[in-house]
């Protein structure tokens, strides 16, 4: 009789290794609920003592349906669902997506909406990273990295919460721009931003950088050749730990990037070590980005807030007299400064969310409202597909929408940075010790949301 | 009446015992883990209420944090973590997808997983924010407190 109780079933799945495996050695399983497997990923080892024979990467703990679900979302609509898939970055994978969208429609984008990209997008990188090295570290025994990390990303973060109203699922970057502009005060949080995350960078560069324990996990431990990485697809850091001059800011310049000074770090053995040292450096990059970009955006929306009321002070004066001035509203109220639209919007008004205060004072604004929310109407790019990457947190993050003229993508398809990473996992731990399946998986940073989509 | 007395007086004490020292099992696999560190580090601190203690063993563990969507894959390791861990236990469903699943309205994704394991905190959010999650453990504590315990050499009716 076959059994319906989900637990007595998964006990009887055999896997692969589990078949092929000598009798002699000893299986051992990691995950999917380890505290070093991120939840979402199992691990069959097959030892001989303490040393990996052969292994097998389990993955899809994480798999939520993103692709099928986006193909049941209108383009606008399906915005949020990206957020979630590098939930470390969320703004780059906005970014990717939108750019692929801007691609598709053929749509220009202001130079402001694109400098504040910019800056979100290397924000998100720093983040990304910190989260990945905090995690390495922590796994290897390292607790006070965590703490530290941690620091600085909520330092990031009160950026991320200032101007797009989230602290991290923003869906902040949207088709044809930015949601809104950058908070006037930005400045202040983003240098107090900057200069927390340089302490911190330099505190972890101190603690870990010549720290016996931490070399002896870690130094040519899962060395990968630059063959190897090319040849299972790898981007990104951990590309570029082995050598590979590889960087889609550089090789293909999107946004503002070319006009920005930054150098790509490069490791030399393509080992842990490496791939935690590239990290590092690459924050200290993004914050070079970062500087620059702040000292070159253009100013010309900061100055429409100043001749603004407050509410309080609005009611206030309308008992003696009509007020004529605007009122301020909430930077984060969406579609509440139409005077600004022409600095983070680009000038084709069908793919953009009508400003608010068209919708409410008058009937063509309420229609082009409805036009873009109804369902059959809205964002309808022309027939055909279209592939654009971004480099993300871990590496080429790159959509392929296919698009049959309608409201809704025809298919979606992700090329998540990791996944290619996670597939040479095997390979990289292979007659390595269990202790160092930590450190090296720690190291390539492994995203479920990504992974499993 | 005097052995009642001592009885009420034991278990308000025990009560008070179990909610400031929960330790927490997380069972983190998404993006609401973002969120759980921030709250378990230096700004938001977990610490201060009783619930510092992170043990990845279900065995030692009173109070389980579901962090992140669950999986119809997952679901079975999560129902094993809660079989194996010791009474008393506790559970907070973390953010919205372990609520109801929340925008994950497909075939992929377990809607809520009070489905599988029973729930004592609901705590919705997309992800939620430090705050909310205090608030929740604050609100599991006072839960905790007006409990009936339960112990060892305790006279079962």
């Amino acid at each position: 009789m076959p059994t319906t109780d989900p637990i007595e079933k998964i006990n009887k799945m055999t896997t692969r290794l589990q078949r092929e495996a000598s009798k002699d050695s000893l299986m051992l399983n990691m995950g999917p609920s380890h505290p070093a497997m991120h939840g979402t990923i199992r691990i069959m080892l097959e030892l001989d003592g303490e040393r990996i024979l052969n292994s097998e990467v389990e993955v899809g703990y994480l798999h939520r349906g993103f692709e099928k679900t986006c193909e049941n979302k209108t383009y606008f609509n399906l915005l949020p669902y990206t957020d979630r898939m590098n939930y470390v970055s969320p703004l780059i994978n906005n970014l990717g997506y939108v750019m692929t969208m801007e691609k598709m429609l053929g749509v220009e984008v202001p130079e402001k909406a694109q400098y504040i990209r910019v800056i979100m997008s290397e924000l998100s990188r720093i983040s990304d990273h910190l989260t990945c090295i905090a995690a390495m570290a922590m796994e290897c025994g390292a607790f006070t990295i965590l703490l530290y990390k941690m620091k600085a990303r909520e330092f990031i973060w009160n950026v991320f919460e200032q101007t797009t109203g989230a602290r991290m699922t923003t869906s902040y970057i949207r088709i044809g721009g930015v949601k809104s502009d950058l908070h006037p005060d930005y400045e202040d949080v983003l240098n107090t931003a900057i200069d927390e995350t340089r302490k911190v960078l330099k505190d972890i560069s101190g603690l870990l950088d010549k720290n016996k324990i931490f070399l002896n996990r870690t130094r040519d431990i899962a060395v990968v050749t630059p063959e190897t990485a090319i040849n299972y697809g790898w981007t990104g850091p951990c590309l570029r730990s082995t050598g590979v001059y590889y960087d889609l800011r550089k090789s293909f310049p999107y946004l503002i990037y070319d006009q920005m000074d930054f150098d790509v770090p490069l490791g030399e053995r393509g080992d842990n070590f490496d791939r935690y040292m590239v990290r590092m450096k690459e924050m200290e990059q993004s914050l070079r980005i970062i500087e620059q970009a702040m000292k070159k955006i253009p100013k010309s929306a900061a100055q429409t807030m100043a001749n603004v009321m407050e509410p309080a002070e609005a009611i206030k004066a309308s008992r003696e007299k009509k007020v004529e001035k605007r009122i301020k509203l909430s930077p984060n109220l969406e579609g509440s400064e139409q005077d600004k639209y022409q600095d983070i919007f680009t000038k084709n008004k069908k793919i953009i969310v009508p400003p608010k205060e068209d919708t409410y004072s008058s009937i063509e604004g309420l229609i082009s409202h409805f036009k873009f929310f109804m369902n059959e109407h809205g964002i309808r790019p022309p027939k055909g597909e279209v592939y654009f990457s971004v480099e993300g947190g871990n590496g080429e993050l790159g959509y392929y929408i296919v698009s049959d003229g309608t409201d809704k993508p025809y298919r979606l398809h992700v090329r998540a940075p990791c996944f290619h990473v996670m597939a040479a996992l095997e390979e990289m731990i292979h007659g390595h010790y269990v202790a160092d399946v930590i450190p090296t998986f720690g190291s390539v940073n492994m995203i479920g949301g990504e992974l499993d989509r | 009446m005097k052995g009642n007395f001592i009885t009420t007086k034991f278990n308000y004490i025990l009560g008070w015992a179990r909610k400031f020292s929960l330790f927490h099992y997380p069972f983190v696999t998404a993006c609401c883990g973002m969120e759980y560190m921030s709250a378990a580090c230096a700004h938001f601190d977990i610490d201060r209420f009783g619930a510092g203690w992170t043990r990845f063993s279900p065995r030692q563990s009173d109070m389980m944090l579901v962090v992140g969507t669950i999986s119809h894959k997952l679901a079975p390791v999560l129902r094993t973590v809660y079989d194996q861990m010791t009474e008393p236990k506790w559970v907070i469903a973390f953010g919205t997808c372990t609520v109801s699943g929340g925008i994950y309205d497909n075939y992929a994704v377990v809607q809520g997983i009070d489905r599988i394991i029973p729930v004592d905190v609901y705590l919705p959010g997309c992800p939620p924010r430090p705050d909310t999650v205090l608030d929740a453990l604050i609100k599991l504590q006072e839960k905790i407190q007006s409990q009936e315990q339960d112990w060892r050499w305790k006279k079962r009716k």
